[in-house]
């Protein structure tokens, strides 16, 4: 990838359009990742990177984390500080991180299986303290990486390796319970929609406290391949596209047009103290008192 | 006064092979059919259809393919 420079004509009267320069948040050499052709987490990557580019933060200021898992690769190939850690802990790494430091910007990309199933329990105590920290649920209803066993978040009658006549298990709405647990900012996208995307996630960076974005994104080789989709593409169309409607389209829907469909936006954004800062108060408090 | 002819706008598509994992994506979600796929590789077929819309860019998983507007 080259940097475009930008060669305006002095009566040009149009803006040349460039592409998106990804390189300078890159980690040199680590393309190509290790993602199987088609598979969601890339497309996912990409509205990451342009988000934080928007928000105009330094690189050194950011700290991402993950757990185990596919999705859990993303820090080994940026160019911020990185923690990739143990399978379900991510969390309590950021948790810790932060409270080291707290002013990196902690971003955690994590996978349906790593957030809600062993890490579940960190989650929602994440969500209930409130610490300022950005977590992606890179959701494609799987667990990619150990070959496609079901994941909390595996529809019902979809198959896996672990469900091999369909899941019987309700999922979790991964939106749904981080708004039980306290988390104040909760949105969902999907790959498919990268624009909007993109901006969930720069929303969800700028907001202070525990932000939630559980991102609907495709995993060919196992769920495509054992659901009967065809290619990636179709994935994004029925998965993405097709079973997700916006905040604003579905105040205008009946809840039996709404069955089966995962809304898309922002769903929840509420105040509450930030951790750190009541953790510094706390700290001052007990010291006046010395 | 009549309107001035719309100029042209033409564009060059890099496609990055060692890092294109054919998947095909591009070439599903181009809406002017610039692209197909060559085998595990996208190739342009007709770069004139471009009107650099970075739908190809934009959905590629692998920072495979970049437009630019020449
Ligand atoms: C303690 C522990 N248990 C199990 C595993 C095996 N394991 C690795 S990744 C993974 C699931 C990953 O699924 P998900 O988080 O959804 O990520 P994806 O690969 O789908 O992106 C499991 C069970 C492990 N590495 N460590
Ligand atoms: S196994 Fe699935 S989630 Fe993992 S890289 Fe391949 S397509 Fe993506
Ligand atoms: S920029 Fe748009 S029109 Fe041109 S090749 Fe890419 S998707 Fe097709
Ligand atoms: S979307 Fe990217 S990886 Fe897939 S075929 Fe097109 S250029 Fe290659
Ligand atoms: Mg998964």
């Amino acid at each position: 990838m080259s940097t475009p420079t930008e060669e305006l004509k002095p009566l040009a009267k149009k803006k040349k359009k460039v592409p998106f320069n990804y390189e300078p948040y890159i980690r040199g050499g680590k393309l190509p990742h290790i993602w199987c052709p088609g598979c969601g987490h890339g497309i996912v990557l990409k509205s990451l990177l342009r988000a934080i580019h928007t928000t105009g933060m330094s690189k050194d200021d950011i700290a991402m984390v993950s757990g185990i898992g596919c999705s859990s690769r993303t820090p080994g190939y940026v160019d911020f500080n990185t923690l990739h850690t143990l399978h379900g802990r991510a969390l309590a790494y950021a948790t810790g991180l932060k409270l080291a430091k707290p002013k990196l910007k902690i971003i955690v990309t994590t996978g349906d299986g790593d957030a809600l199933a062993i890490g579940g329990n960190h989650f929602i105590h994440a969500c209930r303290r409130n610490m300022d920290m950005t977590i992606l649920v890179y959701n494609n209803a799987i667990y990619g990486m150990t070959s496609g066993q079901s994941s909390p978040t595996t529809p019902q009658g979809m198959i896996s390796t672990t469900g091999r006549y369909g899941s019987i298990e309700p999922p979790f709405d991964t939106c749904q319970l981080a708004q039980a647990a306290g988390a104040t900012f909760v949105a969902r996208g999907t790959a498919y929609h990268f624009q909007e995307l993109e901006k969930i996630i720069y929303e969800a960076i700028l907001h202070k406290g525990t932000s939630v974005v559980d991102i609907i994104d495709a995993c060919p080789t196992y769920y495509g391949r054992f659901n009967k989709y065809k290619t990636p593409s179709e994935m994004m169309e029925k998965i993405e596209k097709e079973g997700t409607v916006s905040v604003k389209q579905a105040e205008k829907l009946t809840p039996e047009e709404l069955q089966g469909k995962f809304l898309r936006g922002i769903i929840h954004r509420s105040e509450r103290p930030e951790y750190c800062e009541e953790y510094n108060k706390l700290v001052a408090t007990v010291q006046a008192k010395k | 006064m009549a309107v001035a002819e719309k100029e042209k706008r033409t564009f060059r598509i890099d496609i990055y092979e060692n890092l294109c994992k054919g998947c095909s994506i591009c070439v599903d979600y181009c809406p002017t059919n610039v692209l197909a796929m060559d085998g595990n590789l996208v190739i342009v077929k007709d770069l004139d259809a471009c009107n650099g819309c970075q739908l190809c860019d934009n959905r590629c998983p692998d920072f495979a393919i970049q437009v630019f507007e020449e």
